[in-house]
């Protein structure tokens, strides 16, 4: 069953990553990473990790995508035009790729058989988050306000 | 008698499941979720075409006409002709709109409204999916809302389109803080993200008489008025429904679209209003919980729907009532009052549990909102007052 739905998750997830990749319209490869987001957001749920999951919709698609589109529409005035095939692309692509597998073969923890997970609920993750790694959440809540700030200021009439 | 009244849908339910005893597991949690989604439709869809009947009749009360009254008993027939009237309508698709764009924002729409409905508990047993994170749920889906309007905005290639897909999320974003915080000190005091976990703390009643729910701590009500009314945002009401205000660009992201399509945006809009109507009666009104002792006869399910038709009777008032507001009043009245009056909620209610939860915890929460309150409304409403009006043209 668990199996089958990988399958299925995964043929879905890499059609829509190889859809953002080769579309013409850069407005639809946009729409279709959205669903890419969705894919891995399954992924999510299949893993138990409901929360992480749910996070995964709320920020991504939520926020990240309708970025990217707003970006997309206020700042490219050529995105109809055909730029022909972009060679940079596949480099980097081949590069993350490459670390990736290099980093998990490297891996020492990693074994076949499945690791014995706590039940992930949003209670734990919330304890967690408050105790152990309260320091690192406090510096992404900072940068964060500092962020938010900069933007700002950055959009901020400025007095004549 | 009455237990079994009560929960004589779930009894239902657990009839239809026992003609799939002996099939595998897989296939009685599929049967069991497609009875439950089927149900959700049925319920709901029903009272899409009431309340479309009804806010027509009750503005027409309102603005002193009659309203519908033509087609059958009182007009109630009424959204069976308009949904024939749909269906027959030619699906006009603009020559150069993109078209799988144009076809897939009304699907996404309206599946991602229906979703939302799944977490809410309608009553006794009565919820159709329960999820650890339900309420992060409702809003993971909420927020995919946005995404579809922009899709309808840009797929139409239309101006008016455009510009009222950019208005509807602009005030979307803006408004889904204040929403999301104030559900905040809900989640804080219960300490659970389960919809089921909230509804049964709010059971009992403070001295025998007064029910438990949340509206009636200061905090609470506080935070109920500011939902309800980012939820009047989120489902672009009025007076927040600048996305489609006729007077100045058509019908928003709606204008290229006609026929059935245009009815699932309406389906759509009016789904999303029943889900956060419904999430306002769960956290704040004691969901399906009687507020009297002595009503506990009636049915849980009975008392759900009774506050989440009252809330859709304030929503048809305030559309009869209020004019329509312009779009930067919207995102000042976001950013300079909801947002520091969420954040004071999440305090007075932080206040309210360290203080014991009694009544000087109650006097003590009401003293921090009040303060808030009235310094926030000093500070936004001088030099503004009486100043002329003044106009910012495009360059």
């Amino acid at each position: 069953m668990n199996s089958v739905a990988f399958i299925i998750i995964a043929i879905f997830t890499l059609a829509a990553a190889l859809a953002t990749a080769t579309l013409q319209k850069l407005m639809h490869a946009a729409l279709s990473f959205a669903v890419a987001f969705v894919g891995i957001a399954a992924f999510f749920f299949l893993l138990g990790a409901e929360f992480v999951g749910l996070v995964q919709i709320f920020v991504y698609i939520g926020a990240v995508a309708v970025l990217i589109v707003f970006t997309i529409l206020l700042t490219r005035r050529d995105v109809e035009k055909d730029r022909g095939f972009n060679w940079s692309g596949v480099v980097v692509a081949i590069a993350v790729f490459g670390g990736l597998i290099l980093a998990i073969l490297k891996t020492q923890s990693l074994s076949g058989a499945a690791l014995e997970t706590p039940a992930l609920t949003v209670k734990f993750i919330g304890e967690v988050l408050m105790t152990s790694y309260v320091w690192p959440l406090q510096c992404v809540g900072l940068l964060l306000t500092a962020a938010l700030i900069g933007a700002l200021i950055l959009v901020m009439e400025e007095k004549r | 008698m009455s237990i079994s009244v009560d929960q004589i849908f779930v009894i239902g339910k657990r009839w239809l499941l026992s003609w799939l005893t002996g099939a595998p597991s897989w296939v009685t949690q599929i049967g069991s979720s497609l009875v439950n989604i089927f149900a959700l439709l049925g319920v709901f869809l029903t009272l899409f075409a009431l309340m479309s009947v009804l806010e027509r009749k009750i503005l027409g009360r309102i603005q002193n006409r009659y309203g519908p009254n033509r087609v059958g008993p009182f007009g109630l027939f009424q959204p069976i002709a308009d949904g024939i009237k749909m269906l027959i309508k030619e699906d006009i698709v603009p020559a150069r709109a993109d078209k799988i764009v144009h076809f897939l924002a009304p699907v996404m729409i309206a599946a991602t409204a229906i979703l939302a409905l799944g977490i809410i508990p309608y009553g006794r047993g009565m919820t159709p999916f329960t999820i650890d994170g339900g309420i992060l749920f409702f809003f993971a889906v909420g927020s995919t809302t946005e995404l579809a309007v922009f899709m309808a905005g840009w797929g139409s290639n239309n101006k008016f389109s455009m510009l009222g897909a950019m208005r509807a999320i602009a005030q979307m974003i803006s408004y889904e803080l204040p929403l999301i915080i104030t559900v905040l000190p809900v989640v804080m005091i219960v300490g659970s993200l389960t919809p089921d976990t909230i509804v049964a703390a709010q059971d009992g009643y403070a001295f025998g008489l007064v029910p438990r729910w949340f509206v009636f701590t200061p905090w609470g009500a506080a935070a109920f008025v500011l939902f309800f009314v980012s939820g009047l945002v989120e489902s672009n009401r009025t007076p927040f429904d600048v996305p489609e205000g006729e007077s100045e660009i058509v019908a928003g992201h709606m204008t290229e679209y006609s026929g059935f399509k245009y009815a699932t945006f309406f389906m759509a809009e009016y789904i999303g209003m029943f889900a956060i109507t419904g999430l306002a009666a769960t956290l704040f009104l004691g969901g399906w919980h009687a507020p009297l002792r002595a009503l506990e006869f009636v049915p849980s399910y009975v008392w759900f729907f009774a506050k989440l038709s009252a809330l859709l009777f304030v929503y048809i008032w305030l559309r009869g009532t209020l004019p329509r507001t312009r779009v930067d009043q919207i995102m000042n009245f976001a950013w300079k009052f909801m947002l520091p009056m969420a954040f004071t909620c999440i305090v007075a209610a932080a206040v309210w549990h360290y203080a014991g939860r009694g009544l000087c915890g109650w006097l003590w929460s009401l003293a921090v909102i009040a303060v808030t309150y009235f310094t926030l409304s000093i500070l936004l409403d001088t030099r503004r007052k009486f100043a002329p009006r003044t106009y910012r043209f495009a360059e």
